[in-house]
């Protein structure tokens, strides 16, 4: 051990060169985000829970093409179709299983009419399987709630696309 | 052969063949929606134009002859371009709604469109839009996606018979449509769904039910006619979706008949067994299977061996009928029976084999002369009928001797329309005898005394003899009458007399392997003699038999005297049922009901009318717990404690009748008959079974019952019988039959010969009545 070092430990420099750092930050602007009063940026492109929409006159988007199922990586998805009254092609089941989802964003990518999107929403939980498992209903609760936010996101979104 | 150059790679092609046929079988691929094997070359969609050295323009390769010494080339940049081209039209009026087409993901102008379209179309105009018309409840319509390939149209011109598609308008302005407004009710209608390119014709039924990605595909054989159509079974998650063709050249090539591609909408049905279920003080309860058969097995154990019969469908695979009959006989019964449609066994056992076809089906089409006896053939195996027109088409003469005036899918060269079909049949067999001296047998000489001769039947005799390949065919009216056994027996005299095959058009879906497997009163499995001869099914009724086994049979619907059967079924004091269905009449008679899978569900194997063997494994989930029938039967013959029940396996099961049916004895000699039965006098009902009533799925799938071809819930007349008993101006009339009657709407149809009323059995309205060629009586409703 030399002179020098013997110095730098009687004089506690490291010591009082880290006790510098605190008290510069210590007088500083904060920028630590207080959740949940406080919220950070979002792209439009966030990838949370699902939901399904609807065009303006109400009608649900969704026609069963499957193309959501089939493209799904987890396997999370359940459609059962058949032939509305009407004549039209909807689903008469539509399950997301939020314990297998992976978030990929792949069914909505995959989807042609806009009708699965994710939203920003990150906050949901369930109390037990069940409620982690997204009914056709569930799904169109969420688009019917969220849906200016929803239209706003694929907005902001299209010229990239 | 000719020598040619596909792409540079020397190609040998045979005479007369077009390029792309060609192309085809040495591996090369030309893009096509048009051009279809089985069908006449339209050369409308232009997608397989391809480059000819020293041709200036490129050349449809399905429309361009071979020729020694010519070179093409399918993948030049001129052909890769003018390809292009045309997917670029065709995609101009193709509108863009995959996501919801069921064509989607099987679709042939999507996997061309990824392989020659363009990603972004330049055409920025209107759409055309085209009216999809209705065509009935088994053919969807979208025709906006039609791109006019036209195979339809010439399906139903080449293979159908039936023009009930055509292509009005020119330019822009084509489009597929009935010429009139009407649905399409050819029985072979379904195969366009197959043969369109796109999602234009597609499956009403399966309609928007599944993608064909989920799917798995099942290698099965459709029991509803004894053909033996290899089909396809699509399933979801275990529950059957839709049903396609399989091609296979020698039995039904690449069609299937609409009562094979659409009777899987049966399969959840309301009636369907899903438990066992035994009947306590006339309450129906739901229980468990070790419960029901052991109520079954106590239930048949309370009577004498001697006292049991079992009835077994026409339709149940060899497996079922094999292990039916060594139960039966096990127990110390031989009264079993599977041909509830016939009425004459006077001649069982002078009958071969089985009965069969007597030549390939593939053969069918080489025939230059036919003669019908009492067959509706374009309804009852309308795959045969297929291959016939195919004979007509290329110049055959195809006649009948039927007792009603069936609608052919040809032009019938001579037809005798008669109740008498025995009559008719000694008269061709007379003609043949003019200016002959061959040796016959006494009893036709004595028969034909005093039968007159007409024009025709000498036409009928003329032909059969001239043909160098002719056949003499028996279909269901034949075997079913009163006096089917003398039919048979002239009509092998006359197919010998003249040189001619002799076939029967067998009823039912595996007769022929009901036979084999022994399920007959008087022979075991591969025709050895029973020991001891059993009752047939006339016999067993009349003996008022106290128990039965059923094994898929609805005999009020199944048997051809439903009155009979109806009455035995109400007798008997103890019914166990092994079906998939449960009938109401079924509920009320039966105590035991053992929920059966069906042929979608179970593993088994059929013989079919050439004597082909063709097995197939459960495409679909049994439901609830309905076990395939053969499994019953197996647990059923060791509660019995009898050997020969240790099979693991349907193909275990299938290998010992196969090892019982190695050796088939030769057939026996000629039945002789005594003296010519006579037909009673006054009204006679024709009572032929529909198409779309042969069997218990069949007759409840939903589909078929809405198409023309079930539409038969009338009484028919020709209008002079009408007259002579007043009943030209009747809206409705009472047809009584011994016990049973039936109020029904009376329509005049001049098909019938005189003296004749028609209808049809196997309809939930005639359950009750007697059966075929049998007197009836007309009153005022």
């Amino acid at each position: 051990m030399n002179l020098f070092s013997i110095l730098k430990s009687l004089t506690l420099k490291e010591l009082r060169g880290g006790l510098a750092v605190t008290g510069r930050y210590l007088f500083r602007k904060k920028f630590t985000v207080q959740y949940p009063e406080e919220r950070a940026p979002m792209s439009p492109r966030f990838r949370g829970l699902h939901a399904q929409r609807r065009y303006p006159n109400g009608e649900e988007r969704c026609i069963a093409c499957k193309l959501c199922e089939v493209v799904c990586p987890a396997m999370a998805i359940t459609i059962e179709s058949a032939q509305r009254e009407d004549g039209t092609r909807r689903t008469t089941r539509y399950d997301i299983d939020l314990t297998k989802c992976i978030f990929c964003g792949f069914c909505e990518e995959a989807c042609p009419v806009d009708a699965i999107v994710e939203t920003r929403i990150y906050e949901y939980h369930g109390e037990c399987r069940d409620d982690l498992l997204m009914t056709k209903e569930k799904l169109l609760a969420v688009g019917d709630k969220y849906e200016a936010q929803i239209a706003a996101d694929r907005t902001a979104d299209a010229p990239y696309r | 052969m000719v020598n040619i150059e596909i792409n540079g790679k020397p190609v040998a092609a045979r005479e007369g063949s077009m390029l792309l046929e060609a192309a085809d079988e040495a591996g090369i691929t030309i893009p096509r929606f048009c051009y279809h094997s089985k069908l006449s070359i339209a050369a409308s969609c232009r997608m397989c134009l391809v480059e000819v050295e020293k041709v200036p323009k490129p050349l449809p390769a399905c429309a361009t002859p071979v020729s020694e010494g010519m070179k093409a080339y399918t993948r030049s940049p001129r052909a890769i371009a003018a390809q292009r081209s045309v997917m670029e039209f065709l995609l101009i009026n193709h509108p863009l709604d995959c996501p919801i087409c069921d064509q989607g993901g099987e679709c042939e102008l999507q996997e061309m469109a990824l392989g020659y379209g363009n990603d972004v179309s330049r055409y920025a105009e209107a759409k055309r839009v085209v009216h999809s018309p209705d065509l009935g409840p088994l053919i969807a319509t979208d025709m906006s996606r039609c791109i006019h390939c036209t195979r339809c149209v010439r399906f139903g011109e080449e293979i159908g018979g039936m023009m009930e598609l055509g292509a009005p308008g020119r330019g822009e302005h084509m489009h597929i449509a009935t010429y009139m407004e009407h649905s399409v009710d050819s029985e072979l209608s379904g195969n366009v769904v197959d043969l369109c390119p796109v999602g234009a014709l597609t499956s009403k039924p399966y309609r928007y039910s599944a993608r064909p990605w989920e799917l798995q595909s099942h290698h099965t054989v459709s029991p509803h006619d004894c053909v033996g159509t290899n089909i396809r079974l699509d399933s979801r998650s275990g529950r059957a979706m839709r049903v396609v063709a399989r091609d296979n050249e020698a039995v039904n090539e690449c069609w299937i008949a609409d009562r094979d591609r659409f009777s899987y909408t049966a399969l959840e049905h309301e009636d369907r067994l899903r438990k066992p279920q035994i009947k306590r003080d006339g309450v129906w309860q739901e229980c468990d299977w070790d419960t029901a058969l052991t109520t079954a097995v106590e239930g048949l154990k309370q009577f004498a061996a001697d006292q049991l019969g079992a009835l077994a469908a026409y339709g149940a695979t060899n497996e079922e009928h094999f292990l039916l009959q060594r139960l039966m006989r096990g127990i110390g019964s031989a009264n079993i029976d599977h041909r509830l449609r016939q009425q004459d066994f006077r001649d069982q056992n002078e009958q071969g084999p089985y009965p069969a076809l007597g030549q390939p089906i593939a053969a069918l089409e080489q025939n230059d002369a036919v003669l019908l006896v009492g067959s509706n053939i374009r309804k009852e195996q309308p795959l045969l009928a297929q291959r016939l027109r195919k004979a007509v088409r290329g110049g055959a003469r195809v006649m009948a001797i039927n007792p009603v005036d069936y609608a052919m899918a040809f032009t019938l060269a001579e037809k005798r329309i008669a109740l008498d079909l025995v009559s008719e049949l000694l008269a061709v067999a007379k003609a043949l005898l003019e200016g002959s001296s061959e040796a016959v047998p006494q009893w036709l000489t004595t028969a034909i005394v005093g039968v007159a001769v007409e024009e025709s039947h000498r036409a009928i005799a003329g032909t059969l003899r001239a043909g160098k390949q002719a056949s003499v065919l028996l279909g269901a009216g034949a075997q079913g009458h009163p006096a089917a056994a003398e039919l048979r027996a002239v009509a092998n005299l006359i197919a010998s007399l003249s040189g001619a095959h002799i076939g029967i058009l067998a009823e039912g879906g595996n007769a022929a392997g009901a036979a084999l497997a022994g399920c007959l009163p008087h022979r075991g499995a591969g025709c050895q003699a029973s020991d001891g001869i059993g009752l047939d099914w006339k016999a067993m009724f009349a003996a008022k038999l106290p128990g039965y086994l059923l094994l898929g049979v609805e005999p009020e619907y199944d048997c051809i005297d439903s009155a009979a059967a109806l009455q035995a079924m109400q007798e008997a004091r103890f019914v166990v049922a092994i079906n998939s269905y449960a009938s109401v009449a079924m509920r009320d008679y039966a105590d035991v009901l053992l929920p059966a899978a069906t042929f979608a569900e179970t593993a088994g194997s059929l013989v079919n009318t050439e004597g082909q063997w063709q097995g197939f494994n459960g495409a679909a989930t049994a439901p609830g717990e309905a076990r395939p029938a053969w499994k019953i039967l197996r647990v059923l013959g060791n509660l019995f404690d009898i050997n020969g029940f240790e099979q693991n396996s349907a193909e275990e099961v299938r290998a010992e009748l196969e090892a019982a049916c190695a050796q088939l004895p030769a057939a026996p000699a000629a039945w002789q008959p005594k003296a010519m039965s006579r037909l009673p006098a006054g009204l006679l009902r024709i009572a032929d079974v529909p198409i779309y009533a042969v069997d218990a799925m069949v007759r409840r799938a939903a589909p078929l019952q809405t198409t023309a071809d079930a539409d038969l819930w009338q009484i028919r007349l020709n209008s002079v019988t009408a007259e002579k008993a007043g009943f030209s101006s009747v809206v409705e009339a009472r047809l009584i039959q011994g016990a049973g009657e039936v109020v029904l709407p009376l329509l005049i149809d001049e098909r019938l010969p005189d003296n004749a009323v028609y209808l049809p059995a196997g309809l939930s309205a005639t359950v009750g009545l007697g059966g075929g060629f049998a007197a009836v009586e007309l009153t005022h409703a």
